[in-house]
């Protein structure tokens, strides 16, 4: 039985782990009984042994920082040339928005939207989202604590989805270079998109959900 | 077999997403317990869960090794014919300097499947037969945390947009590996969700 296990009364109000000193290892739900001074403490889960943190660390700060990140990088990922066709005495450079219209312009209109969505779309969707819960948790925020819940569910599950332009550009040169009639290359875009997609995985990694919930004085009844 | 020691008082339990101290539910089969609060996912009761994670983990294996053995795709420009195996593209980024995007891809498209499959089969086989692998602690909390970088579903995306913008040049063939990477998607996905994680706690729990 985990230590604490029974320090919960009955009564129907809303009680975070916190502040019964009791936090849950992320690893294996084990609660583990926290000091006061929990900040200042290394604590590790004592059935599975991963470190346990009642709260991230500096979890705003870092995503803040992760986000901001994301948010220069995404510039070049956009502008620079995301492959380099060179064939027949010619180069053709292309960037994310030039292979979404090149996609619409020939008629395969899905595959574009498909492109514009996974890469343009969702990475700016999922630092929007980022960025307004890191401003409502700041603020003390009231509003809808549950819609927010669902609006980090979110952004923990778009971002790989921005992943499939660099898949397109790995499975392109891995056909193309074979053979000897084109040569394509990645483009300088290529690693900066695929920056951007690593640090927002990060950034909705280190924002804490619970902070949205410590800021709640009393719960709606639902 | 686990239900039994689910006792009358059922354990206290926090949510890992809002922090609330709740009683673990007791839960019907195939049934995905949520926070009462806010809603994220807690658990997931499977029945059997441990057979089906070792079954559909095996036959994961073994799809891993034709998806990355055989070529994948076949290509074909009037004489000139080219194969690819799924490695390739990872070699051709390395081979044009582009180390960070070829280990991102390898990692994310061929190490972290494989890695998942194989610390299932590492923590569950030994569990069935009623004993512990010896680093079942680590492994369980590397488990949870690759899983996030398996991103093969992604990746079958990718090869189908890249299929639609080459068809016009040339005529592609999918090869086997590539049929074995589309069933591989839904194995190693259904093995995962089969896992009950309180399961192996506490067996780790009733070992010390
Ligand atoms: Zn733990
Ligand atoms: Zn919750």
């Amino acid at each position: 039985m985990s230590p604490g296990a029974e320090t919960r009364s009955d009564s129907s109000q809303p009680e975070s782990a916190l502040e019964a000193s009791l936090t849950a290892c992320h690893t294996c739900h084990q609660l583990v009984r926290i000091d006061q001074n929990h900040q200042q403490q290394k604590l590790s889960c004592p059935r599975c042994g991963s470190a346990i943190h009642p709260r991230i660390h500096n979890s705003l700060l870092i995503t803040w920082m992760l986000v901001g990140l994301a948010l220069v990088f995404y510039i070049p990922a956009n502008l620079l040339p995301m492959t380099r066709v060179v064939g027949l005495g010619q180069t053709q450079e292309d960037t994310i928005m030039s292979g979404v219209i090149y996609f619409i312009q020939s008629g395969s209109w899905y595959i574009g939207l498909v492109i514009f969505i996974a890469s343009v779309f969702v990475p700016l969707l999922k630092l929007t989202l980022l960025m307004y819960l890191l401003v409502s948790v700041q603020r003390k925020s009231q509003w809808r604590p549950r819609e927010r819940a669902r609006i980090y569910r979110i952004t923990e599950f778009i971002g790989r989805w921005s992943m499939v332009d660099i898949y397109v550009v790995t499975i392109l040169i891995a056909l193309v270079n074979l053979g000897t009639l084109a040569n394509i290359d990645s483009g300088p875009a290529a690693m900066y998109f695929a920056t951007v997609v690593v640090l927002t995985i990060f950034a909705a990694k280190s924002f804490d959900p619970r902070l949205i919930w410590d800021n709640i004085k009393q719960e709606p009844t639902q | 077999m686990d239900a039994t020691h689910q006792l009358a008082a059922q354990p206290l339990i926090a949510c890992h997403e809002c922090d609330l101290l709740q009683r673990e539910p007791a839960t019907a089969d195939h049934c995905n317990v949520k926070c009462s609060r806010c809603g994220a996912a807690l658990f997931r009761n499977v029945p059997n869960g441990i057979n089906r994670t070792i079954a559909l983990s095996l036959a994961g294996l073994i799809l891993f090794i034709v998806a990355n053995v055989f070529p994948f795709l076949s290509f074909e420009i009037g004489s000139q014919f080219t194969q690819t195996t799924l490695f390739t593209g990872v070699r051709e980024f390395y081979s044009q300097g582009i180390w960070l995007l070829a280990l991102l891809v390898f990692i994310t498209s061929i190490l972290a499947p494989l890695l998942q499959l194989l610390l299932m089969l590492y923590i569950f086989i030994p569990l069935k037969f009623g004993r512990l692998a010896r680093q079942t602690r680590p492994a369980f909390r590397l488990l949870q945390h690759i899983r996030d970088w398996n991103m093969i579903e992604v990746f079958m995306i990718g090869i189908l947009v890249a299929l639609v913008k080459l068809t016009k040049m040339a005529a592609i063939v999918p090869g086997i590996a590539m049929w074995s990477f589309v069933a591989l998607i839904f194995l190693v996905t259904g093995a995962h969700s089969s896992i009950d994680g309180r399961v192996v706690w506490r067996r780790l729990e009733r070992a010390q």
